[in-house]
């Protein structure tokens, strides 16, 4: 079974980076992009069958590692 | 004073927080490596040093914060030891839950690498005592992500508490309350961005890192 883990800083959080990466965008003459925001994307390969059971761990792997609640807000889907 | 310094893989600034510590107290460290699962006996203040421990993998001081010898950290601090973050050692203690708050990507993007001017928030602690609050200092800075963030509620409450203990005068990195250093509820952990151990002589640029760790042999020798 496969997770997949989005980490995106909390809306109203600045992000330093993405702010970066859209100047840049304008630089390279790409209008109209209003605003960038970077995150992450974490894939796991978990071994079991029950996706209850993933869901359930990958959410304690978030809120104990993956992403830093403080700022961060993560959402996980399993395929 | 019997200092102990952690030592992560990517701890760059570890050698050097030794050589504060022994130069204030006369006594030699005990250098502690991240797979141990406890402390020496006898340790009257763990320092976590600065560097890029496991090369600021998932975010600086994430992986660090989860090793065996943090539990231990954590431990002494709950039963009342100083503790003392300084650069990536700050974001470490953040991830442990030791301090509260964040420390995010400098606001222009830029490693920032000076010397900078602080002002001593508080004298209040065993790290300040022997500063004055409002004194201005200056510390070197080496850092990319020093930008620290808290939610309005708690920023006024480390204000109320008294608990910020240094403040940049000209903010370098964007953070709140334009604040270097903040102290846990107990004020026995600092976590803090600029680097004490790297002006404690006349050879390094300035000295006005040396009060810092005077303080801390003041107030633990005397305990």
């Amino acid at each position: 079974m496969k997770a997949t883990v989005h980490v995106m800083l909390k809306p109203g959080v600045l992000d330093p980076q993405g702010e970066a990466v859209r100047h840049a965008l304008g630089a390279l003459g790409f209008a109209g992009v209003a605003s960038v925001r970077q995150g992450k994307v974490i894939e796991l390969d978990l071994s079991g069958e029950d996706r209850a059971a993933a869901e359930d761990a990958v959410r304690k792997m978030c809120e104990k590692l993956l992403a830093n609640t403080v700022i961060e807000t993560y959402h996980i889907e399993i395929a | 004073m019997r200092a102990a310094v952690i030592v992560f893989p990517g701890s760059n600034c570890d050698r050097d927080l030794a050589v504060a510590f022994r130069r204030a107290s006369g006594v030699e460290p005990v250098m502690v490596w991240h797979k141990e699962t406890a402390l020496p006996d006898g340790i009257d203040v763990v320092g976590l040093p600065g560097g890029f421990s496991y090369g600021d993998y998932l975010r600086c001081g994430a992986i660090a914060a989860r090793s065996p010898i943090c539990r231990a950290v954590v431990d002494f601090a709950a039963r009342g030891g100083a503790v003392l973050g300084i650069c990536n050692g700050f974001q470490v203690l953040l991830e442990a839950g030791l301090l509260p708050g964040a420390l995010m990507r400098n606001a222009g993007i830029k490693f920032r690498c000076k010397s900078v001017a602080l002002t001593v928030g508080t004298a209040g602690s065993v790290f300040t005592s022997t500063y004055v609050a409002g004194q201005t200092i200056t510390l070197p800075i080496a850092h990319h992500d020093g930008n620290y963030t808290v939610d309005a509620d708690l920023l006024a409450r480390l204000d109320a508490e008294d608990r910020v203990a240094f403040r940049y005068v000209d903010n370098p990195n964007g953070s709140v309350g334009d604040i270097a250093g903040v102290l846990s509820e107990n004020r026995r952990v600092l976590g803090l961005m600029p680097h004490p151990e790297r002006a404690v002589e006349p050879l390094q640029g300035g000295t006005d890192g040396a009060a810092l760790f005077a303080s801390l042999v003041s107030a633990l020798e005397s305990a």
